[in-house]
């Protein structure tokens, strides 16, 4: 399953990164705490959290991670949009909380 | 050159968790016994008790840095500090504008109030103030420096609070003016660690939250004087030496 297809189906609003909508997503991580993901999280995954600033997408690049998905209707600050515009790696958001938007995609990645 | 012992991380009677009895004499008091030449006041999110402490070590030879160790978005603990009165009030209309609500519980956090050199409370914070800012560590860096102040990211060792255990590392882009390790960590060990942070300078700072922890860890600056601008200027000749 690629980001878009994950965008669509949760109908995720696309803030940046758009070259990256064809990666696979190969799973999901849900943390705020930007060590715990760097320590856990595993390529090719989509990493929702409700960080906003431009360390998330540093992260995200280290890992290789396909997405990341900002929870509550968070916005990415500037730079961090830049980043992921660099990177190619899509920031996508949603006004649901992290526990909904966790549980869609889990459902949605293993139908 | 002289040589002037400086803690610059000490918690005040403000702070939710910090001691009733850590009131601007009785800190001035400990740190002259002590044998301190600098301290900073360092409450959580708020500079309102410093100005006084600050006064009360202009009284007894005693140079206060004034600004708070704030919580950012990303809930890392930094030490914002700053050597006039100007800057330290415009950075606590900072900390007011983005402060969540969130009321302080007294019974749970502690209080949370403001004395003057009489020790009377003169005004009480009631929201809580070791809530993280709406506030990036970027934007505060920027801001701290636009101020002429000095940015340090506190006890970067420590788990919960700490840059490394937050974020995992040290932003490229974040522009500090030292590194603050906690009392008890061997500069060994965060070398270990952290192999990128070999070889820096790195404070230390006592993190008082009570009388007796006042100084009991410090570090010493060569300094031509005892001033704000003498010690930032130290801070960043010494962090990549």
């Amino acid at each position: 399953m690629t980001v878009k297809d994950v965008q669509q189906a949760l109908e995720l609003k696309v803030f940046g990164g758009e070259k990256g909508l064809n990666s696979d997503v190969t799973g999901g991580y849900v943390s705020d705490l930007l060590s715990d993901v760097m320590g856990n999280a595993t390529e090719g995954m989509a990493w929702i959290t409700l960080q906003t600033h431009l360390n998330v997408m540093a992260i995200a690049s280290l890992k290789d991670l396909s997405v990341v998905i900002l929870v509550n209707g968070n916005k990415p600050e500037e730079d961090m949009l830049e980043k992921a515009n660099e990177e190619n790696i899509p920031v996508l958001g949603t006004k649901l909380g992290t526990f909904e938007t966790a549980g869609k995609l889990y459902q949605l990645l293993n139908s | 050159m002289k040589s002037y012992r400086a803690d610059l991380h000490i918690h005040s009677l403000l702070s939710p968790c910090g001691s009733l009895d850590m009131s601007p004499a009785r800190i001035i008091r400990e740190a002259k016994e002590r044998k301190i030449d600098i301290i900073a006041v360092a409450d959580h999110n708020s500079t309102r008790q410093a100005g006084l402490i600050k006064k009360l070590g202009q009284e007894t030879g005693i140079t206060v840095l004034t600004g708070a160790e704030v919580n950012t978005r990303e809930e890392v603990h930094c030490l914002c500090l700053f050597g006039d009165e100007e800057a330290t009030r415009i950075f606590q209309e900072f900390l007011d504008a983005r402060l969540p609500e969130e009321e302080n519980d007294v019974v749970i956090f502690g209080d949370q109030v403001v004395v003057d050199k009489d020790e009377q409370i003169v005004y009480t914070e009631d929201r809580l103030l070791i809530s993280a800012l709406r506030a990036g560590i970027k934007e505060i860096e920027t801001l701290v420096h636009k101020l002429n102040g000095i940015f340090i990211p506190a006890h970067i060792d420590r788990p919960y609070s700490g840059i490394l255990d937050r974020l995992g590392f040290i932003p490229e882009n974040l522009e500090y003016d030292a590194l603050e390790l906690s009392y008890r960590m061997p500069e060994t060990e965060i070398c270990g660690q952290h192999p990128e942070l070999c070889g820096k300078y790195f404070l230390r700072s006592s993190d008082a939250h009570y009388p007796k922890d006042i100084g009991r860890a410090t570090t010493t600056f060569e300094l031509e004087e005892n001033s704000f601008e003498a010690v930032r200027a130290y801070l960043r000749s010494k962090l990549n030496q």
